[in-house]
């Protein structure tokens, strides 16, 4: 097993698990795994300037260095996907407090009405 | 002095703002006097305009595109732009007293100022796509001016069809704008108007004309798209008078002047505008002579009007566009003068319906007399203005050479357009004034306030002096703008009153008498007053389309998100999976044999973890609290990635984050249940599982392709320059607040909004305390917890600390403002856990909405400040100072962008974070 293969299948579970979580009833739910979906893409991006062992992009010494702009890329990513994160948390808080649940599926009863 | 003219008004707009706390007449004594400056400004040019000079001022904003911001003073501009003016001063003076009920007049002349400064755009743009730009904003200024009274239904559907219509229609010019650039090579005005030859002879210029001649029909309401004009009436009069009589429908005309250089004289181009032009007078004009509504009469007069100039213009030859030229100017006079008189009868009767006032000459002789002479001109008839223009018209009508039976129809045609002109001006004097029927007004009538006739009086002063005196007056201005649309040698033409008994003479006679006799016809033989008018097709094919694609749309986001959130996820996620599989049946190779990294039996171990964290949260969300622990398991597997992986910056940025964002779910987990019972059948949840199976092993090949091919990046442009240019080692930190500054600016801007957005649906939420969880188990009362605020208490000083440090090194070293941010951010929010968020708050003096959006003032002052020394926006430079003990110490203005980042991040973190877990008790201190 290379390290290429873990980031690989870890990025896919992370995957899987996200849009399994997406696809539940409950608005908390979606959030974990909109969280879970935001690491894989963040990592996926990340990974796209390969990996490299102990070649951080300081210039310095070494000759070859991490890609740095992919981390740039991930590093706003991040903190972005946090205030997303934080608004969508808020919309969530916000439909409980007026619907008294945080379904986002109708029941099949409401569906039927 | 050309930007200054056309910039004036838009300059002034704020100054509205201001004007709103001052006295009530303020707001149109300041648009009275930028009207009065920018006139001022244009006639001191006016000597080398009549001196036959093309005035042009220019700078370069996006060269890529060839747009650049330049401007032109022609005679063609200089028309239309003295109209704009003049006739916009007149009508200030008359909304200031039309207007004297409304209560926030400093919006209303703003919104004037925002809709001349367009205008202005428009006709003294030297390139055309600028001058798109300038008519875009035309009919955005205008739908605000039209849906002015918005409280008002009618004023709403206006507005919206009026932005409809020729908002579609600006679209399709912006098509031909561009196809036209592409054709002549350039945007700039002069090389497009020299570039006939090329343009008439590429395959594209018949594309380019329909287009063109889209934009301009849909603006100056061109039969089938007059429509709008009429429901445009909702507008208040003041508006109507500016709008719709001298300017922006006028923008059309002025389109095709403008293009007559370069697109006039093909057989499409003569019979499209003649064609349209005919239709649209003569249709209109019998339309006109049925409206019941004053301001609709002059309306659809307009709009008749209107298609007489597009028929001028098409016909092409030197005379009929002086002819065009001038019924610009004859109309633009008549007509505001008319609808400030329909807006003095509104005003005092209470109503414009003409079925209910009539006989008004007993009360307001005055005002009658003036609205008498203006319609007259509207009329044709002689020792008038309109009378010139209209006799030019028939000149040209029988002179025409070409177009087979059109030689035979556009005579007939203009007569009858004449007769119905006459009858419908003469409906407006008789019926309104005389026809003395009992009055029914709302109000008592009587002459309006001197200072709202006096416009009227000037601008029919104006029709009259034009109609006794033409060579005097407008001989020069004509000439001077006519050279400009022949792009020649200007004509020879000699206007006079009486040109002896010729047959235009005839045809004027004949249609003054024909138009008394066929109004008296219509309003006593048939009753006009009980007449119901017509639906209006084309109107009603616009609603019923606009209707069909609601109804469409409606029905196909029904049928995607009717079903609820879960059925519209699914279809993002499988439109997402077919999209994405589609390449792994196409290719041929899917991975590449770069070399691999050997994994080791730590990497192992933390891979593990990781899968069996994800996984587990998958069957543990139900359970909340757990899940959310779990998950803060992955983000600390994926920080240890980021740090053996060669990325500092990501590691301490994934680390702090992930502090916030899992006390952001716990302190979601207050207000939400703990635990949700299971909600989806058994079946769903198998096809779910099957769905994000497929989509992460598919994700999962696709990072391992991509890993495996070989690997080309531009970064080395970054690596290279990073010290050189930008004056730091860390190069991620660089590429952030240097090379790609534009796009952190952005995003800390988002991070801004989504702190200001939580804090705003926060603050509209009514959070209920809650003592207990769903289960009934009660919360602590303990609003501290002694081991933690003893440490949280002696961290902070040491954690900004580090944040100092890392903020300070960040150029050079793994940090930078993100990282510091967060970093300060999780020291404070320890402390609000730590010690109680009431404690902490009563504690915590800073504003941090205020620090959130300072950040973002100073990120933006700090590319200003670079615009300022002649560099482009969020330019950075770089030295060293030399600091006493210290020493050397690098210093590079990109520091101070950082330093707007750091603000933000902390800011809107701790906003977040701070009336989050502060809402319960805000609801509490409001309900004792």
């Amino acid at each position: 097993m290379s390290m290429e293969l873990l980031i690989s299948i870890s990025v896919g579970v992370m995957t899987m698990a996200g849009v399994y979580l997406m696809l539940r009833a409950r608005m908390f739910s979606i959030l974990l795994g909109l969280t879970l979906l935001s690491y894989a893409v963040n990592v996926f991006v990340f990974a796209s300037g390969r990996l490299r062992i102990g070649m951080p992009p300081i210039i310095g010494a070494q000759h070859t260095y991490a890609d740095p702009l992919a981390q740039a890329l991930v590093l706003t990513a991040i903190v972005i996907s946090f205030a997303m994160t934080a608004f969508v948390v808020v919309l969530a808080i916000a439909a409980y407090t007026r619907l008294g649940h945080d379904r986002v599926q109708p029941d099949r009863e409401e569906l039927d009405r | 002095m050309l930007p200054v003219i056309v910039f004036l008004p838009w300059l002034a707009v704020p100054l509205f703002s201001l004007a709103a706390r001052g006295p009530r007449s303020l707001a149109p004594w300041l648009a009275a006097m930028v009207d009065f400056v920018a006139l001022a400004g244009l006639l001191t040019l006016a000597p080398s305009v009549f001196d036959g000079h093309t005035l042009t001022w220019g700078l370069s904003w996006v060269p890529q595109i060839g747009l650049t911001l330049s401007f032109r003073l022609d005679g063609l501009s200089f028309l239309f732009a003295l109209l704009i003016l003049t006739i916009g001063l007149l009508v200030v003076l008359y909304a200031r007293y039309y207007l004297s009920d409304e209560p926030r007049l400093d919006r209303f002349f703003g919104l004037l100022m925002l809709f001349t400064g367009a205008m202005l755009g428009v006709v003294m743009s030297e390139n055309l796509l600028l001058l798109f730009i300038f008519w875009e904003l035309t009919s955005l200024s205008s739908f605000l001016l039209v849906g002015y009274w918005s409280h008002k239904p009618g004023a709403r559907d206006g507005a919206r069809i009026a932005l409809a219509v020729t908002g579609s229609g600006g679209l399709a010019l912006l098509a031909g704008i561009v196809l036209l650039g592409q054709v002549a090579g350039s945007y700039e005005l002069t090389q497009v108007l020299a570039a006939s030859a090329r343009v008439h002879a590429s395959p594209l210029y018949p594309v380019i004309l329909v287009l063109v001649l889209l934009g301009a029909f849909t603006k100056s309401a061109q039969f089938p798209f007059h429509f709008w004009l009429p429901g445009a009436m909702a507008a208040p009069t003041p508006v109507s008078a500016y709008l719709h009589s001298a300017t922006m429908v006028k923008a059309g005309i002025f389109l095709l002047a403008r293009m007559y250089p370069v697109l006039a004289g093909s057989d499409l181009w003569f019979y499209a505008l003649t064609g349209f032009g005919l239709v649209t007078l003569v249709f209109a004009a019998y339309q006109a002579m049925f409206r019941h509504d004053l301001k609709g009469l002059l309306a659809y007069s307009t709009v008749s009007h209107l298609g007489l100039i597009t028929l001028l213009l098409g016909i092409g030859t030197p005379l009929s566009a002086v002819a065009a030229l001038f019924h610009v100017i004859n109309h633009a006079t008549f007509k505001a003068s008319l609808f400030m008189a329909a807006g003095i009868i509104d005003h005092e009767c209470g109503t414009r319906d003409m079925r209910r006032i009539n006989g008004l000459w007993r009360f307001m002789p005055y005002t009658g007399s003036l609205a008498m002479v203006a319609a007259a001109a509207m009329a044709g008839v002689p020792l008038v203005n309109g009378f010139l223009s209209k006799e030019m018209f028939f000149g040209e009508a029988l002179a025409l050479e070409r177009g087979g039976g059109l030689q035979w129809i556009l005579p007939i045609a203009a007569v009858m357009g004449g007769v119905f002109s006459v009858a419908y001006s003469l409906r407006f004097i008789h019926d309104v004034f005389f026809l003395d029927r009992p009055l029914q007004t709302p109000r008592t009538p009587h002459e309006p306030p001197r200072w709202m006739r006096i416009p009227v009086e000037i601008l029919v002063a104006v029709c009259l002096l034009v109609g006794l005196f033409p060579g005097f007056s407008v001989q020069a201005l004509l000439t001077v703008s006519a050279q400009a649309v022949l792009a020649g040698p200007p004509p020879e033409f000699s206007l006079k009153l009486w040109h002896g008994v010729n047959v235009p003479l005839i045809m004027s006679v004949i249609a003054l008498t024909g138009g008394v006799l066929l109004y008296f016809l219509v309003q006593y033989g048939l009753d006009l007053h009980s007449h119901v008018q017509g639906r209006n097709l084309a109107k009603r094919a616009f609603d019923r389309s606009v209707l069909g694609i609601a109804a469409v749309t409606d029905a196909l986001a029904r049928r995607a998100y009717g079903g609820g959130m879960t059925s519209g996820v699914t279809l993002t996620i499988l439109t997402a999976l077919f999209v994405g599989l589609f390449p792994f049946f196409t290719s041929t190779t899917s991975t590449g044999t770069a070399q691999t990294h050997p994994s080791d039996p730590m990497a192992l171990s933390v891979f593990a973890l990781m899968c069996a964290a994800s996984v587990g949260i998958m069957f543990a969300h139900r359970r909340r609290l757990a899940a959310v622990i779990v998950l803060s398991v992955v983000g600390l597997t994926v920080t240890l990635a980021f740090v053996y992986f060669s990325a500092p910056d990501l590691a301490l940025t994934q680390l702090s984050v992930e502090t916030v964002s899992i006390l952001l779910l716990l302190l979601a987990l207050h207000y939400l249940p703990q635990d949700a019972p299971p909600e989806t059948a058994v079946d769903h949840t198998v096809r779910h599982f099957l769905l994000a199976g497929v989509v992460g092993g598919g994700v999962g090949w696709l990072t391992w392709a991509m890993l495996t091919r070989p690997f080309v990046s531009i970064s080395d442009y970054f690596l290279s320059n990073s010290v050189p240019q930008g004056g730091g080692t860390n190069v991620v930190n660089v590429i952030l607040v240097d090379f790609r500054a534009f796009d952190t600016y952005g995003e800390i801007t988002v991070i801004a909004i989504a702190g200001l957005g939580v804090a705003a649906m926060l603050a509209a939420l009514r959070l209920p305390r809650r003592r207990a969880d769903e289960s009934g188990r009660a919360w602590s009362r303990e609003t501290s917890f002694l081991p933690l605020d003893l440490l949280a208490r002696l961290l902070l000083p040491l954690a900004l600390l580090v944040s100092m440090h890392l903020f300070i090194r960040g150029h050079n070293q793994p940090g930078g403002g993100f990282i510091a941010g967060l970093v300060a951010a999780v020291a404070i929010v320890l402390l609000y856990v730590g010690s109680g968020a009431k404690w902490s708050s009563a504690r915590m003096k800073i504003d941090f909405g205020a620090t959130a959006m300072s950040g973002l003032l100073v990120a933006a002052a700090t590319g200003i400040g670079a615009i300022l020394l002649g560099a482009p926006f969020l330019t950075s430079a770089y030295g060293y100072a030399h600091v006493p003990l210290i020493g050397k110490v690098p210093m590079a203005s990109a520091m101070l962008f950082d330093l707007g980042v750091y603000l933000v991040v902390v800011g809107s973190t701790l906003l977040i974070l701070t009336r989050l877990g502060l809402s319960g008790d805000a609801e509490e201190a409001r309900q004792p």
